[in-house]
């Protein structure tokens, strides 16, 4: 039978399927790195056969800028501004990473005021990302209306950010310490305000897909995947907890303040796509209500601490991990005291949870891998670094 | 049926409702005053000159190596008009490699760099955004304007200034000295108590 497989270059990763039918030959199809769905430079060649996809090898590497490298050279301040560039969506939790990993190292703590206005930033990032990935997603799908309404509610969070930090992405915000500067003095109205607005825009998105009949016809039993085998697998954020794993490290470890916060953690039962999607609903509706309580907690300070305006650690190594949109962002510092680190290594949840789209994806439709991949909600400056 | 009038109702409230996008050429969105544009160097109305001393710290901290600095004797200080003694010779930065992170005004010393809210640059050169010192500086004045910029702690005293205020002190040393002398401290000095036992 093997004359009639396609030839392929899947290299090493290849696996045996079942031969196809006499006088069928399996098909090799090429799927970016210029394709919309894949949110960015992401190749996968599937080999199916008609409309089932047999097997996937994902390329990645299109993005590829040697961050983890470039921060060898750095110092720490600069590095922050690298770390705003891997998950390009996220862009404050990413620094919340790198920031709480070098204070861990200094043994500083910033003020309280400081913690909370990062908890705020981070959580309106989260929202918006999330955003994000209900327009897309539902664009992979063929629907376009939610994206235009989840653009105008980004946009309002995004020109928040911009009377925080200066900037709609790329903030540059978090400091070692602290934040850069005070929050204007409007900024607590206008967020509750913004939170009111936000919970809405959920609320429409909710409306517009969840229970949607095509909606559920495409997501419902697609790209199943167990809690064990998640784990299995260490996908983590909400891409694990729509199998069922209650894992969360702003609950299971706390940092910053979180620990102070109410708030409970949305779990899916069936891990297909629907659950995934559905998940990153309720967080979104549950960031809303850290806000609030955040806001509440807020009390005038300072916004940073007596350091050196040059953050230099001393020796040692040092681990730091937060709970990103995306799942469980970490950083491990190798740092021989001085201005730069001596090793930097970068755990994104982006590119752990690719892992999985080989096993979630045999078996389904090609339509049903451009779901799955948005599910999976990757992102490819973090995925490629 | 329905459903067609429910939905050429939801088009007529969508044609009703206020605008949410703005035609970008034709109208701009507000800025923050927070905005971080382009950097750009600010200029010191009172002395006259730039506030940066091409001390090369933002040089140094900048991320994308994107700038170049040059200091000189400031003609200034010899003159006794300034209190800076180097000054900017010749300041670039390739704002085609700027990634606006600010890492330059948080660094420098001296309030001599800022984001300015310039954003529209856009060069059919590649090169065109490499902009030198008088184009910052113009930057600067503008977004100066703009915010009604303030530095953060007022100029110390310039060599002129300071043999003015010596002068000054000197006189005012003399003239309480001279006071000194022709008053006697004794008289005039009478306490609470002594004036309260006078009355009792």
């Amino acid at each position: 039978m093997t004359e009639n497989v396609a030839p392929t270059n899947l290299g090493s990763t290849i696996i045996q399927v079942p031969s196809p039918e006499p006088g069928t030959v399996d098909m090799m199809v090429n799927m970016g790195p210029q394709h919309p769905a894949t949110h960015g430079v992401f190749r996968m060649e599937l080999r199916v056969d008609g409309e089932q996809i047999q097997d996937l090898v994902p390329h990645i590497g299109y993005l590829h800028r040697g961050s983890e490298k470039l921060c060898e050279h750095e110092s720490y301040s600069q590095i922050i501004t690298l770390f705003d560039r891997l998950d390009y969506v996220s862009n404050f939790n990413n620094e919340l990473v790198i920031v709480s990993a070098v204070e861990k190292l200094m043994d500083v703590a910033p003020p309280p005021r400081a913690e909370l206005i990062r908890i705020i930033m981070c959580e309106f990032n989260r929202i918006a990302s999330h955003l994000l990935f209900y327009g897309t997603f539902a664009i992979d799908m063929g629907a376009i209306t939610p994206l235009l309404y989840n653009f105008r509610d980004r946009e309002k969070i995004q020109a928040l950010f911009e009377s925080v930090s200066g900037a709609r992405m790329m903030h540059n915000y978090f400091r070692v310490g602290g934040v850069k500067e005070d929050v204007a003095d409007e900024f607590e109205s206008r967020s509750l305000a913004l939170c009111d607005e936000l919970e809405h825009g959920i609320d429409e998105t909710d409306r517009l897909l969840t229970e949607n009949e095509i909606f559920l016809e495409r997501t419902s039993g697609i790209g199943v995947i167990s809690g064990e085998d998640a784990l299995d697998w260490g996908l983590s954020g909400p891409v694990l907890r729509a199998s069922g794993v209650p894992y969360d490290v702003r609950v299971d470890e706390p940092y910053s303040r979180y620990d102070e916060l109410d708030f409970g953690i949305p779990v899916g039962s069936a891990g297909d796509c629907w659950d995934r999607f559905y998940v990153r609903i309720l967080e979104a509706r549950e960031s809303v209500s850290i806000i609030r309580q955040a806001i509440a907690l807020m009390e005038p300070g300072d916004t940073m601490s007596k350091i050196r305006r040059i953050a230099r650690p001393p020796a040692g190594e040092v681990y730091a991990h937060c709970e990103n949109p995306r799942g469980d962002l970490g950083v491990y510092i190798v740092s021989e005291g001085g201005e730069r680190p001596y090793r930097l290594k970068v755990r994104p949840p982006s590119f752990c949870n690719l892992q999985a789209l080989r096993d979630l994806t045999v078996g389904h439709y090609i339509a049903d891998a451009v779901v799955i991949l948005g599910t999976l909600d990757i992102v490819l400056g973090e995925v490629d670094r | 049926m329905l459903s067609g009038f429910r939905g050429l109702g939801v088009t007529l409230r969508g044609a009703l409702r206020s605008k949410v996008t703005s035609e970008y050429p034709k109208e701009h969105l507000p800025l923050d005053n927070r905005f971080m544009g382009f950097p750009a160097l600010t200029w010191d109305v009172p002395r006259d000159e730039p506030y940066c001393t091409g001390c090369m710290v933002c040089v140094r901290y900048c991320p994308t190596q994107c700038m170049s600095a040059k200091m000189q004797d400031n003609e200034k200080f010899s003159e006794g008009v300034s209190h800076r003694k180097k000054i900017i010779e010749s300041f670039e930065i390739n704002l085609g490699r700027c990634i606006l992170c600010g890492i330059c005004v948080d660094v420098c010393n001296f309030d001599a760099i800022e984001m300015s809210l310039e954003h529209e640059r856009s060069e059919r050169l590649r090169n065109a955004n490499r902009v030198d010192l008088p184009t910052l500086l113009d930057m600067g004045r503008v977004y100066q304007v703009e915010v009604d910029w303030k530095q953060s702690k007022p100029n110390a005293a310039s060599p002129n200034e300071r043999a003015i205020a010596k002068a000054a002190a000197e006189e005012a040393k003399t003239a309480e000295e001279s006071v000194a002398e022709t008053s006697d401290p004794d008289d005039s000095v009478t306490t609470p108590e002594e004036t309260g036992e006078d009355a009792a």
